[in-house]
């Protein structure tokens, strides 16, 4: 029996027609879209859609008959959405980090665009960004929220087709997005570059996913909903909002890729950058943070150091990072209050964000030499220093005066992957080395010496980055703002450009690193499945009846 | 009606958004230091730790 076999054979047949429809209505959307748009780019993306769903139903189709399950499903837990997601976020990784350094080396060397219109820069950068933001953290995300809720609530998922729904949807959203880079269809705005009907898909998917959460909550079986559970909940909740509000668009026509936003002028920047921004806070950390308040203690075997400093800095997160948005739009036509409200609220948002970096690391405090010994725990403990380090970079960053020398260079970039690669990217692998024994019910990792490799490369890699990018912003900042005696310009903009060139090459370097540590990872990850053996059975490995302990 | 032009809004905005923030913060402080949900943090705090890995099957606390 292959592994398709068996996470179908995981259904009733009454469920494997239920999503044989849904494919269906699904396939018969997508042929529509194309039909109506046949003139029109949009039209590819019809198929696409044909395709995808219909691939899926085809795979139904052939294995309607298999026999039923048996068992109650409920003894045990839902894992093969969260096995699938895991190795969707790491084919997005090495596709979105193989593109990154594509395009930093795009950079310095402009030759490699090759004379392709879809291979130049300005279409490659979002295939980027949307590969490593959305198909590896999201798919990270959706993954580790399936299995933290579930093992914090002691139930099983509340569905059986619905988290299968969710996690290829999402992909399928992932896919119309990168496929329509390349063909040249974006609606320009960062981080949901996206067409509306994309949009619109991914609206139905996001819709699914909240309710499974909710009613896999409500069936919970603990009286108090663990922390990582709210971060989780507030990703959902907010990436809804802000995908909504900022996507409100009008299409051309129904057979048209092109929409128009219904935002006007310097109301359109604020909505664009309070969903910017809150991308970073919602997508980026409050879900990633979920992640650190769950693997962290369990891989450290300790005790969050403080419960309560938990809830007080997920209010504090939820509440001030609403507020912050507009100091991306500094100096701009943006009200001087509104920019100055934006400013006020990053410098305090740093009070909540050093909360949740100081509670990680005091957790760690009592077990450096697990730290020292074991690479998986020293990912999570380096991805909290991240944290750290650029959310004070990042409230620095937005104090106007600093940011008229920040703004529009590499210093941007630099902190961006402080983030994205310290953070982000870092206590994804560190939840990833703990998830996949204990998911696939291995002993262990494969081989704890390329976990070490992963480890090293990446640090290697976030530090050559960022150094590069901290030197060239400021450079390229001081260049830009240095008068001659008569007060005429004294450089020119290729003049700084010229002098990014080996900054350009070393973060193409730093960030070949990270690739090649991400590989390394997949790899590994590969062997443990296949060739470790399988765990022997825990003595406790037994439901619980009665009453939990400290009750 | 009343007349809800730029200044209305940004008067309402620096007046009541400022105490409602205020509220806010101070209804979250109550709630994490109130002492009977003390023993409820405590639990959370370790039920995540040393677990089965198996579904509960009944609702302890009711
Ligand atoms: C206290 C927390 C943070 C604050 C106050 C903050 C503030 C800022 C500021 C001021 C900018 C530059 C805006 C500009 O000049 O255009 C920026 C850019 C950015 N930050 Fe942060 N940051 C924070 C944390 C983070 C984290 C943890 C990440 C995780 C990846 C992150 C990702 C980004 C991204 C992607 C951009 C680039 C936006 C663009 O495309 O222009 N930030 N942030």
């Amino acid at each position: 029996m292959n592994v398709t076999d068996r996470m179908i054979g995981q259904l009733t047949s009454g469920e494997r027609e239920a999503a044989l429809v849904i494919c269906g209505v699904t396939a018969l959307a997508g042929a529509a879209l194309g039909l109506v748009g046949r003139h029109d780019v949009v039209a590819w993306h019809g198929l696409l859609i044909l395709l995808f769903a219909g691939g899926f139903g085809f795979l139904l189709m052939t294995r309607i008959g298999l026999p039923e399950p048996t068992g109650d499903r409920g003894t045990s837990y839902y894992d093969d959405p969260i096995k699938a997601g895991i190795t969707l976020a790491m084919a997005w990784a090495v596709f979105g980090m193989f593109m990154g350094v594509w395009v930093a080396a795009q950079l310095a060397w402009p030759d490699l665009a090759f004379d392709g219109g879809w291979s130049t820069f300005g279409r490659l950068r979002p295939t980027h960004t949307t590969g490593v933001i959305f198909g590896f953290g999201g798919n990270a995300l959706i993954a580790t929220s399936f299995h933290v809720v579930q093992r914090t609530s002691r139930a099983r998922l509340a569905g059986q087709i619905s988290p299968w729904f969710v996690l290829l949807g999402y992909n399928l959203f992932c896919l119309l997005a990168v496929s329509g880079y390349l063909l040249g269809v974006t609606q320009s705005k960062e981080y949901a570059e996206a067409e509306w009907y994309a949009d619109l898909w991914l609206v139905i998917v996001w819709v699914t996913y909240f309710i499974l959460y909710l009613r896999t909550l409500a069936r919970r079986r603990e009286p108090h909903i663990y922390v990582a559970n709210w971060y989780f909940m507030a990703f959902i909740v907010v990436v809804a909002i802000l995908h909504i509000v900022n996507n409100l668009a009008l299409p051309v026509s129904w057979g048209h890729a092109k929409s128009y936003t219904i935002w006007p002028g310097v109301q359109d920047a604020m909505v664009q950058w309070w969903y910017g921004h809150n991308a970073v806070a919602f997508f980026l950390t409050a879900g990633f943070l979920g992640m650190l308040y769950y693997y962290l203690p369990v891989r450290a075997e300790r005790p969050i150091f403080s419960y309560r400093l938990s809830i007080l800095s997920f209010w504090g997160i939820t509440f001030f990072y609403m507020w912050a948005g507009s100091h991306h739009l500094h100096y701009t036509a943006l009200p001087h209050w509104v920019q100055t409200l934006g400013m006020t609220f990053s410098v305090m948002l740093l009070v909540p964000s050093w909360a949740s970096a100081g509670n990680a690391l005091l957790t760690l405090n009592g077990a450096w030499h697990r730290v020292r010994d074991d690479a998986t725990l020293r990912f999570m403990m380096a991805a909290a220093v991240f944290y750290g380090i650029s959310t004070f970079e990042g409230s620095f960053l937005a104090i106007r005066p600093v940011n008229a020398l920040s703004h529009y260079t590499d210093w941007t970039v630099g902190h961006v992957h402080a983030g994205a690669l310290g953070w982000v990217a870092l206590i994804t692998f560190g939840s990833f080395y703990t998830l996949v024994p204990r998911l696939w019910k291995r002993e262990r990792m494969y081989s704890a010496a390329l976990v070490e490799v992963h480890f090293w490369l990446s640090i290697a890699g976030t530090l050559i980055y960022v150094f590069a990018m901290w030197n060239s912003g400021i450079i390229q900042g001081l260049m830009w703002r240095t008068y001659t005696e008569d007060g005429a310009l004294a450089y020119s903009f290729v003049d700084s450009l010229v002098a990014m060139y080996p900054y350009y090459i070393a973060r193409a370097f730093g960030g070949l690193l990270f690739l090649i540590g991400a590989i390394v990872g997949c790899y590994n990850m590969w062997m443990t499945v296949r060739a470790v053996p399988e765990a022997t059975r825990r003595a406790a490995d037994e439901p619980v009846a009665a009453a939990v302990p400290g009750e | 009606m009343i007349d809800l032009d730029h200044q209305a809004v940004v008067a309402f905005s620096k007046s009541w958004g400022l105490f409602y923030l205020m509220g806010f913060f101070l209804c979250v402080v109550v709630y994490a230091f109130w002492p009977s949900n003390r023993k409820r943090f405590d639990h959370a705090k370790i039920s995540i730790l040393d677990r089965d890995d198996k579904p509960g099957k009944s609702r302890p606390w009711k």
